[in-house]
Parts: C-alpha cells; structure tokens; sequence
C-alpha cells in the first residue's frame, strides 16, 4: 500500500466475494479489466478514463499500461496490440491484479495476445465486427475462434461494437472512418454500464478535451452513451457489478502516474529549497513524459531543455548546479550508459545533480515500453573507477513524489549526484494519491558560501563532508574546478599518491554519511521469522500482497522494501539472522541479491522474472512457499 | 570597479604548464590583457573548457572556471547560462575537442545562439594525447596515427559554423596579439554566440602549421584583414584585392585591367548573403589570401532570453504557479 494511502496493515481478501446488492446488481469487491486493441484504437484513453472514473467515485486503484513501441504498427496485427490493465477495489490494492477478471478484445490480435492472461470463466467482450477472415490470418488464427469451441472456459459475449457504433453516430456528418475512431467510447460506455460507474467525468472531460471540435466532442458523447444503454436495455448481461468505495485515509485524492509524481515533486523541491529548476534532457521512453510535465509549468519558475543528446542533457544540468541551481536530468538505461562520464564529473566536481533513470527492458533498445528494474548495478557502478553516488528508488506511483524531493534533499546537502530510479511500470502505472499540503513538507535550506575569508573550494562540512558550494558571480570567491584529482581542501589540481586515495576515499565516506540522515529499516510484519522477502522498486505491491497473504495464512514472513540502495540503511544487516531464509524477488537476473550476498555474506535467494511484465503477486506468493 | 584591475589581476596561482613555445601563452596573454578593459566584474566571468591542451586555460585565469570532459564544454556553458543569463560565460575549446568529440554541441550550441563567447584554438594536432591528427589536420598529413597520411577531408570551422546558423564568426591568429585582443573584443560585446576560431601554433608536434602565412615577413600577402565596411585589400600597400566572379571569389590587382577600388567587394558582416561569406570562410593559402576577423556579425534573439521570455510570459499570462492548485490537478474527490 502506498504512504499516501493508508499505513494500517488491513487484513484483505484479494479474492473477490460477490454477494448480492439489490436484484440489478452484484456486488463485487476486486475487479481487474484489461482493454486491448489495436494500437490506433485508442484503448490507452479508454483505461485513463476508467480509472480516472473508478478513482473519483472512490475505488482504490492500480493501472498498467502496456503498448508496443511503434506508434502504429499494422492495423490487426499482433505486435500492434495495445493494453490497459486497472484494478479497481473496495479494498487496499496494491498491484493492476495478477489475472485480469474482465477482456475487452477489440479485434483478433487482441485476443490472440491477451487471452492467456484472462482468468478462466472470465468475461470476455469482444467486437465481433473485426472478426473476419483478414483479421484472423493477421492474427494467426486458422479458425474463428469465436466458433471453434476454443473460448468455451470463459463467459463470452459477442457485441457488434462497430456496427452498433455506426449506427448510434448516423445523424452525424461523418465518414465511416471517423465514426469508427470513436468506438472506444462505445465499449467504454459498455463497462461504465456493466460495473456500475457514472458517465459524468468522462463526459465532462470530452467537453473540455474537445471544446475547439464540437463535431468529435458529440461524436464521441453519443458513442459514449450509446454503449451505456446498450448494456442496459440488450439483455445481454443478466446483471451488472458494484465494486463500492475504498476505505482511504480521510482527504483529498487525485489519481498519479509515477513520472507526473516525479515532475510534481521535482517542482516541489524546488520550491522548498527556493531555486530555479533546471531540466536537460533527451527524448526517451519512458522517461519523456516529466519532461513533457516539466515543460507545461514554466510558471512555477522551470526551466526545461531538450538537449541534443543525453550528454548535452546532463552537461547542461551539471552547468545549472555548477550556476547554483537546481540542475536535473532524465532518461533511460541507455540513456544513462551515455551519461556516465559526465556523472563521474559531478562526483569529482562534487555538485549537487539528480537523475532519473525510469528503467526499461534492455539492453541496448531492448523493449523500450516494457518494464524492468535491471539497471540497479549499473546506476551503483557504471561509470569509470570509484565513482560512488546516492541511488534511491520509490515503490509506487505515489511515492515517487516524495522521493523526487528527497533526491534534491541529499543532493544539494551532500554535494553529489543522485540516482533516482523507477521503472516503466512506475511510471505509467496510476493510483490514488493523497495530496500533500505544499506547508506541510519540511523546507530545506540551501547556503551559498559569500564569506572570501579562508575560503577553499575543498574544504568539507564536518557533518556532511560537504564542500562548499559557491555561485559564481560572488565576489572574492573566484576559484576553478574540474575533472582532475583534487587536492584536498585546495581542490588544486594534484597527482600526488596519498592524495588521490585520500580523495577516493573522502568521496566515498560522503556518500556513507548520507547514511545518518535516512530512516531506520521497517519490516512488514514481525521483525523475526521463517522468511524475510526484501524488494526494491516497482515490485513493492506485489511482494507486500503476497507476504500479507502468508501472514494470514498463518506463515512466519516479513518483508523489507528498500527505498535507500546507497548508502543502505546502516540497521540493515541486523535483519539477516533474525529469519532463516532471505528471499529478494526482482524483475532482473539478481542485482540486488548480489549486493547483499557481497555486503552482508548472507545467503539470499533470488525470484527473478525478466519478461518486461511487472511480478505477479501470486508469483512472490509461490516463491515464498517453496522456501517454507 | 572593473577599470581598477589589470591584467595581473586575472593571472591565477596555478603555474602555466603548457609546453615551452607553445601559441597558448599568446592567448592566454591576450585575454588577461583584454579582460580588465572589458568593464564586467571579475567575478561574473566563468572560463569553460573540455579536455585537451587548450582546456586547461580556465585553470590559468583568476575568473571562476570549470575544466569539464572531451567536448562536452559547450553543454555546460548552455545550461550555466540559462540559469545565469548576467554571467559573462566563455568557452575554450580545441579542434579536437570542439570539432571532434564534441561536434554535435558545437552545431546545436551555435544554431541556437547561447550568449556564450566560444574560443577554438585550432593547431590542426591532437597536443595532449601526444601528436595524432584531427579533424583539421590536412588530408595527407603524417601523424602517428596516420604514418602514411591522413586519408580525410578536413572539416573548416567557418563553414561549419556558417552552416550551423552562428550568430557572430571570426578568426584570428596566436602570434597577432592586436589582432586578437580586438577581435575577442567584438565577440564579447555581440550579444549571441560568438565564434572565434584562433590558428595557434604547436610546436611540439604540428611545429609551423600556420608559419607560412603568419610569419612577418609573409603576413601582409597572405593575410586578408576583414573590416566592415571597407573593401576587401591585402599585400604590401594594400594594392591587391577581392572581386567576385562567376560566384567564386578572385585574386585582382589596383591598377591592372583598368581595376580600381570601387571593383573591390566590400566587406559587410551583417551580410544576409551567405553565399558571399560562406565563400570568404573557403579562402584557403595559396590560391587566396587567409581572410581574419569578423566574417559575420548578426543580431538574431539569444537562447536564454526566449527560455526565460517564455517563462515570463506564461507568467504575465496565468501569474506565478500556485504549488497547491497544480499538486491538486484537475478531477479530484474527497474521503471523508
């Protein structure tokens, strides 16, 4: 569960119990949906609007995106499927649901990919009207699988989406091609009816989206309801779901993405350290979309700019911090392969820098919209020698606010850069997120070294080991700084042996020291035990669902989630000897598990899964079982 | 304040350490002597270098200074100087690290015209890494990584700067101080990139590269003076100058079939002719004279101020972002 949500451990049935609500509706408590179709068929828009929907009425929620990389392969054709999956509970929910309940297919290929997930005796709703004999080939099917008998497990039902569509908008001007773009609203409109959620927010936000194009706003209302009433009056569905309100902490809501918390947070910051935020960088999934956030607030005194490669983009930032700003960059793991040298800049150069590495499936492009958290090692040591940085890492969409905070915190504080990963799931995935009372964060204080007397660049606050960071244009303080050793307290440049070790070892002792100033280890569950799972990252929903699960089951497991991968929290290894079995489930070949293993001599054991899909909970859940 | 200081006041504490001989003394000596009849603090001005011989100018200036990476300086300098638009930012650079390694900044920095003064010091010879040949190294040219010559075309500086929209180019030269100290003093008062590419000697390894159309003896002939606004003159006398012909730029004498000076093209920096300056940037020794000074020198919005005009605006338009309101987003609801 995230931060903002709430902090009790509640006991949770995942499970969904229907019982009856009234004689229309069946009420149920966890339901996951997943749209898939064509990617110009616009099924991300339709599970933004879902979700936006499930949130406002008060539903916990958890989404995951997932769509290929080019923007529109051929139409019916498998790698041009596109999915959304939410997750909508009256309960805490952590995770977009290990097994979708509900498959809208919009075509074959949707269904060819994605009815292996679907749970058995689920529903599916397709559109037969895309069922034909060119869309089958596509899609590889050498029958209609909607007659073979192959989809007997599962409750189907066939709806002529297009055509009812068509029909719904024949009043309209429009071509057939442009009533059909808005068929999605249709099929939206559908489950609005058959999970029992009100049309208001969407047709609000068609209003507004489509204020300059009244023709597509009524296009897409009518498409709208006409699915709406559909499911009410065609006696298809012998009933439709509730799926009541969450119990959320009292307060004000909004539903967040990962990299819009990241955006927001990173203004945030900037707020309340009183600087100028300054953003470089490069075009790259799935990190573009903070600096699409970031370039739509230059009132709040941001600065964005897209480089011209991901060195320009780090170089710039280091240039903002080297000015005394707020110097910040984003990308990707290749992006961050690109970047390295420049980071061991800012280690030597010690300014403050933060970036943001949303991780994806690699190497080299790899599956640049798929989600994976294999950059860990790289972010630790991927640069030229002893280079140490700060890494921290979020859980969940909400949480990457306050650590795009906490990244300009220890950044500024100790003078060094800051890794800040998450991940593709992060990023895109939603969820409800309590909003923060700007007064209510903790201001940090940012000092520029005026006072000429006994200044030295390297001279080092005996706390922090910080060296002082003073902004050009301060007069009397005129000093150089650069690439090569330093030496100490002078920041000369020097070649002298001891000297050099000296510097290795200072720089790394600052980095340790950021140690003091991070919380105590929490354990979920009791601090001893049969099995302790530790995670990292993205995949804190899924291994907190399955630890709790044992738990009620009666198992002796406890879990960790590590925010501060460097420095770890100093409290960590007291943890080890109090379980009998560690178990670091990631969705790499085992980064963190070999850090542990080289740091604490423990014999953890590894759940990796490397597919570019998030963990499933029922997967931690088997993983800890065979450890028992 | 300015006018109190004097070139002693911009000498670090750092002892110079490039080789005995070497052209960058000549600069490093220009630009102190330049700096205190610039009339800006001593503390606004921040040198950046990247990485090679020429690069380790800021640690020899009494500015502030970073010493960055391998051609990575002109990045830097932009993100400085969006966030420090009243700094006066320069950057030194070399045909390595600038042409080279750092080729692309160098395109994007210039097209988008950063306010930032950029120094290249071309010796046409990787110095640093102990005699290879760079990007400006002529075709042909035995290198240690080239024994049997160089197979490449080499890159012009001034045609690349042309064609990467900078705002203000120039050249000058190592052993011509007056020379140089005026031309770094036009670049510094052109509001936008300034370009100036400076032929300087290395006399380690490229000994003479420039030598025979800088040595005094040869200087008048081979050399072409730019001024705005005057004619295009060289040699002895200043009796020989440029017309245009056929699109292609040629070698005329005062007096010689019925030449005469109205015949010489004049110099305008301001020129939106591009064709006339692109080819006075291709003027090579023998065929032509080496044309120095300000090629071109044009006023175009700097980076910086549409950055911060943007922001500006958006300010004037929706006043200063209220954090609260943008944390709450646009749907929100209420648990009770």
């Amino acid at each position: 569960m995230s931060e903002t949500k709430s902090q009790v451990n509640k006991n949770v049935d995942i499970k969904k119990s229907p019982s009856k609500k009234d004689s229309g509706s069946t009420e149920l408590e966890t339901v996951a949906i997943r749209f898939a179709g064509d990617s110009g068929d616009g099924m991300q828009l339709t599970g933004t609007q879902f979700t936006q929907t499930s949130a406002i009425i008060g539903n916990d929620i958890a989404t995951f995106p997932d769509f290929p990389a080019e923007i529109r392969a051929p139409a019916g054709s498998l790698p041009g499927v596109s999915g959304f999956q939410i997750n909508f509970s009256s309960q805490d929910i952590r995770t977009p649901g290990d097994v979708p309940n509900v498959l809208v297919a919009m075509n074959p290929a949707a269904l060819k990919v994605h009815l292996k997930d679907l749970e058995k005796s689920g529903i599916l709703i397709v559109n037969t009207d895309a069922f034909n004999e060119v869309n089958f080939k596509k899609a590889g099917y050498e029958s209609n699988p909607l007659e073979d008998g192959s989809l007997a497990p599962y409750r189907v039902y066939d709806i002529p989406i297009t055509k009812l569509n068509e029909e719904a908008l024949k009043d309209l001007p429009l071509s057939k091609k442009e009533q059909d773009r808005s068929k999605n609203f249709f099929a939206l409109g559908l489950m609005y009816w058959l999970y029992d959620r009100t049309m208001e927010p969407t047709l609000r936000w068609i209003e507004q989206k489509f204020a300059k194009t009244p023709s597509i706003a009524e296009a897409n209302r009518k498409s709208l309801k006409a699915g709406y009433h559909y499911g009410e009056t065609a006696e298809i569905f012998t009933t439709h779901y509730h799926v009541p309100e969450a119990r959320l902490n009292p307060g004000l809501y909004r539903q967040i993405t990962g990299n819009q918390a990241v955006a927001l947070g990173l203004i945030t910051g900037a707020h309340l350290a009183g600087k100028t935020l300054f953003y470089g960088s490069y075009p790259i999934t799935p990190a573009s979309d903070i600096l699409h956030e970031l370039s739509m607030y230059k009132n709040f005194d941001v600065r964005t700019f897209q480089a011209e490669d991901e060195i320009a983009a780090i170089g710039s930032a280091i240039g903002a911090s080297f000015g005394g700003h707020l110097g910040i960059t984003g990308t990707s793991g290749p992006g961050l392969a690109l970047k390295s040298e420049a980071l061991g800049l800012a280690v030597m150069a010690e300014l403050p820098l933060v970036v943001i590495d949303v991780q994806r499936a690699g190497p080299s492009t790899g599956m640049p919209t798929k989600t994976e958290q294999a950059d860990l090692l790289q972010a630790l040591f991927g640069r030229p020698s002893e280079s140490p940085v700060a890494v921290i890492a979020p859980g969940t969409p909400g949480e990457c606010f306050r650590f795009a905070i906490e990244a300009l915190r220890i950044a500024t504080k100790y003078m060094c850069p800051v890794i800040l990963l998450t991940d593709g799931a992060l990023a895109n995935g939603a969820e409800p997120w309590m909003i923060p009372s700007v007064e209510s964060l903790p201001k940090f204080e940012i000092k520029h070294l005026v006072d000429a007397k006994n200044f030295q660049p390297y001279q080092r606050d005996e706390k922090t080991l910080a060296r002082p960071w003073v902004m050009p244009g301060t007069k009397g303080l005129e000093h150089r700084i650069g690439g090569l050793e330093k030496q100490d307290i002078t920041g000369n440049v020097s070649y002298d042996p001891l000297n050099h070790e000296k510097m290795v070892r200072l720089r790394a002792q600052k980095i340790e020291r950021i140690a003091q100033d991070i919380p105590e280890t929490e354990t979920f569950g009791p601090s001893s035990g049969k099995v302790l799972v530790l995670g990292w990252g993205s995949t804190y929903g899924a291994i907190t669902s399955a630890v709790e699960q044992c738990q009620k089951e009666g198992k002796a497991v406890s879990s960790i989630h590590l925010r501060y991968l460097n420095p770890l929290p100093r409290d960590l290894g007291k943890f080890f000897s109090r379980f009998d079995k560690i178990l670091i489930p990631e969705m790499n070949m085992g980064q963190l598990r070999m850090l542990l293993r080289a740091k604490y001599l423990v014999d953890a054991q590894g759940l990796n899964k490397v597919q570019g899909q998030p963990l499933k909970i029922q997967e931690v859940k088997e993983g800890i079982e065979k450890l028992l | 304040m300015s006018t109190a200081l004097t070139k002693d006041d911009f000498v670090s504490d750092q002892e110079v350490r490039w080789c005995p001989g070497c052209g960058d003394y000549a600069i490093l000596a220009a630009v102190q002597r330049l700096m205190p009849t610039l009339d800006i603090p001593r503390e606004n001005i921040v040198f950046i270098s990247g990485i090679g011989c020429s690069s380790r100018f800021p640690y020899y200036m009494n500015t502030y200074g970073f010493h960055t990476i391998h051609g990575r300086a002109m990045t830097i300098a932009t993100g400085l100087k969006c966030t420090r638009p009243e700094l006066s930012v320069w950057v030194v650079t070399g045909d390595g690290d600038g042409l080279s390694i750092g080729g692309n900044h160098f395109i994007h920095t210039l097209r988008r015209n950063v306010d930032i003064n950029v120094l290249l010091f071309n010796n046409r010879i990787y110095g640093l890494t102990k005699g290879q040949y760079s990007p400006t190294s002529e075709m042909g040219k035995k290198t240690k990584s080239t024994p049997l010559g160089s197979i490449e075309q080499p890159i012009n500086a001034l045609s690349l700067a042309m064609a990467s929209e900078a705002t203000f180019i120039a050249r000058s030269v190592d052993v011509h101080t007056p020379h140089l100290i005026e031309t770094l003093r036009k670049a510094t008062s052109h509001k936008g990139v300034s370009f100036v590419e400076v032929y300087q000697n290395c006399n380690i390894f490229n000994d003479g590269a420039f030598k025979q159309i800088t040595e005094r003896n040869v200087r008048d002939e081979r050399l072409l003076f730019l001024e705005h606004g005057k004619p295009m003159l060289f040699g002895p006398g200043l009796k020989k100058g440029i017309c245009i012909k056929d699109n292609r730029p040629e070698v005329v004498t005062l007096g010689e079939n019925g030449i005469t000076e109205k015949d010489i093209l004049i110099h305008d920096e301001t020129s939106l002719n591009l064709n006339i300056t692109y080819l006075l940037t291709r003027m090579d020794h023998p065929e032509f004279p080496v044309p120095m000074g300000v090629f071109r020198n044009i006023t175009r919005p700097t980076y910086e101020e549409l950055m911060i005009g943007q922001v500006e605006s958006l300010v004037a338009q929706k006043g200063k972002g209220d954090l609260q309101k943008l944390l709450k987003g646009s749907e929100t609801w209420e648990v009770k």
